[in-house]
């Protein structure tokens, strides 16, 4: 019931999103064919837009845009001009995802064992570089990291390839780049649940029982423990989505994300719509199944 | 994050943390946060850390300024000279770039522009969080219910797509205008604003709840209870009893906010979309490096310096913050 209301609540959000989003970009000065081959003839100009109806008043190009978005279609770029919105998205979503879905599993195959043995051994010294190393991680930007990546790896020891998403050897550094600011904030918040959940009383009635440590830890501690990491999964994900534009620049990979700002810059109206819609959708739908598996892992939450 | 079952935090200025420290009892809940801040290693060498780069970066313009010709041409941030790519040496401690600028200059320059927008973004984050969540909180029912959800839909949202879209169109809209054709200063100074603004208005969410949470626990605390109970009005327990006890929660989510801004700020330049040339951040000196990556020579100078400031700076901002919050001893869920 509940989920089914948040989906619901998703909707009206949607249409204010890319009402939003509409309105700003054709607030915005100048138009998609300012730099076209100048100086176009007007009668050029005033049947482009006229094809693209942008000489109709907003609203009507809104209400026209939102009855293509019920048959998903999402218009035409107006830039590119042989591709549909839908094309730029079926082309690069899928090299986003991998991207993004690759740097998940680095944040949490990294970021679990580094928050989880930081907590274990705490106050020791396993702890203080582990700590550090994981704030260390959350303040490198990964347009920091990744062209010192490329330096050091790429140029410097030839391991791995520059630039280009072909084969699994130009998966590698990408991800890490993209992860690495996740590994520190994934131990971060890892560590922080397992102290807490040390203090727990039933952690204390185990140990009383006789429970050895590592039992302790591994089945009672971080089960607990675990749940921030997932609620915090969600949003990591929409930033790991998101937030690959600036990889995607630098390492040249074809994902969606370069296009987000090309066609801000360039008022590629339809582009920038469809995708802060698509960015939204995104963002919303994980953290609905995030707050799903939250419900599932710990019985004792329930959402009203 | 929307809907986490969330607990109320308890207030940061407890009886038993002075009792366990030995603390006399009629220490302020300042002086004792300070005493545990203090205590505090990497905190205070990172407070030092900080006062110092800043001394730095504030002393750099005079000392060129003063000095002779010799050495303030050498260090001009826009000067252009004949020793491009020069490495880093004597004469040029960070080296220089395409253009033969010296590179340790730029960064000072740079950090300028970087700190400036971290400290009036987060004050701006500051201002509109504490009054919304203050109002939230305080007020309650059905005014808490709108301010939050409202809270909740802008959590929701992609905010760095958010601000990408806002600065291109709202920075276009500026260029356009008559007002700034004629000065490229005037646009400049613009295009900052906007950027504070914007970095603001979008990292003020975290600071809103927080406050509200707080304010929620601190009005039915004791202390309140029977400052009412002795006939104080609205007025005097807010300013007297409950802003001060906000002021831990929020100078420490300024420390914590403040990295995460200068971040967003280096981002934006990054991609060409914060400040402009010949203004420099951080930002756009290490877009300026990447942008001469090449498989034949090595410029490593060019992003290892800026990269290594920023780096270190956000390092020190984020255990100063820590340190605030374990000062404070607030709990961050």
């Amino acid at each position: 019931m509940y989920f089914l209301r948040r989906t619901l609540f998703a909707i009206p959000l949607l249409l204010v999103i890319s009402a939003l989003a509409f309105a700003l970009v054709h607030a915005a000065p100048g138009g998609p064919f300012d730099r076209e081959r100048k100086p176009a003839s007007p009668e050029i100009e005033h049947n482009l837009k006229a094809k693209y109806h942008l000489d109709e008043p907003v609203w009507k190009q809104y209400g026209r845009y939102l009855g293509g978005l019920l048959h998903g279609d999402f218009g035409p770029s107006l830039k590119y001009r042989n591709h549909s919105v839908g094309d730029i998205i079926a082309q690069g979503l899928p090299v986003s995802l991998t991207l993004g879905g690759l740097a998940f599993c680095f944040a949490t195959g990294l970021g679990i064992p580094l928050g989880f043995f930081t907590a274990a051994r705490r106050g020791g010294w396993t702890d203080y570089t582990g700590s550090f190393l994981a704030v260390l991680a959350v303040c490198i930007p990964s347009f920091v990291l990744a062209p010192v990546l490329i330096l050091v790896f790429a140029i410097k020891l030839e391991l791995f390839p520059v630039a280009l998403w072909e084969t699994p050897w130009h998966m590698i550094l990408p991800p890490i780049a993209l992860g690495s600011f996740f590994v520190g904030q994934v131990a971060r918040i890892l560590r922080e649940g397992m102290l807490t959940a040390t203090q727990a009383e039933f952690v204390t009635a185990a140990r009383a029982k006789g429970l050895g440590e590592t039992t302790l830890l591994f089945k009672h501690v971080f089960r607990i423990a675990v749940l921030p990491v997932v609620s915090y999964s969600g949003p990591m994900l929409a930033d790991l989505l998101t937030g690959s534009f600036i990889i995607e620049n630098i390492f040249q990979i074809p994902g969606i994300g370069v296009f987000l700002v090309n066609s801000s810059l360039n008022r590629d109206y339809t582009v920038v719509v469809g995708l802060s819609l698509l960015y939204a959708v995104l963002l919303i739908a994980l953290n609905l199944v995030v707050d799903f598996t939250y419900t599932w892992l710990d019985p004792r939450v329930k959402y009203e | 994050m929307s809907d986490q079952p969330s607990t109320t935090t308890p207030g940061p200025a407890n009886g038993n943390g002075a009792a366990a420290a030995g603390l006399p009892h009629h220490a302020s809940p300042a002086r004792r946060a300070w005493r545990r801040f203090r205590r505090n290693r990497p905190a205070i060498l990172s407070a030092w850390y900080l006062a110092g780069l800043l001394a730095i970066v504030l002393a750099w313009p005079l000392l060129l300024q003063v000095s002779g010709p010799a050495f303030a041409g050498l260090h001009d941030p826009d000067r252009l000279s004949d020793a491009q790519f020069a490495a880093p040496g004597a004469r040029h401690w960070f080296g220089t770039d395409v253009h033969g600028r010296d590179v340790f200059s730029r960064t000072l320059y740079g950090a300028q522009i970087s700190l400036l927008v971290g400290v009036v973004g987060a004050a701006v984050s500051l201002l509109i969080g504490v009054l919304w969540g203050a109002i939230a909180g305080y007020v309650g029912g059905r005014v808490d219910a709108v301010l939050m959800r409202v809270v909740d839909v802008l959590y929701s949202l992609p905010s760095i797509i958010f601000i990408i879209v806002l600065i291109t169109t709202v920075g276009e809209t500026l260029k356009q205008s008559h007002y700034v054709q004629h000065s490229p200063e005037v646009e400049g100074a613009l295009r900052v604003s906007l950027l504070f603004i914007g970095l603001g208005a979008i990292s003020w969410l975290t600071m809103a709840r927080i406050v509200r949470g707080q304010v929620l626990s601190l009005r039915t605390r004791a202390f309140v209870e029977a400052s009412r109970a002795l006939g104080a009005g609205t007025a005097r327990i807010l300013f007297r009893h409950i802003i001060p006890n906000i002021f831990g929660v929020a100078i420490t989510y300024v420390a914590l906010t403040m990295p995460a801004i200068i971040l967003y700020e280096s981002f934006l330049s990054y991609l060409g979309l914060g400040v402009q040339p010949p203004m420099a951040s951080w930002g756009t000196l290490i877009a300026e490096g990447v942008s001469q990556i090449n498989p034949i020579r090595i410029y490593w100078w060019l992003i290892v310096f800026p990269g290594g400031i920023l780096v270190s700076t956000l390092l020190a901002l984020n255990f100063l913050g820590d340190g605030l919050r374990d000062a404070w001893d607030i709990k961050s869920k």
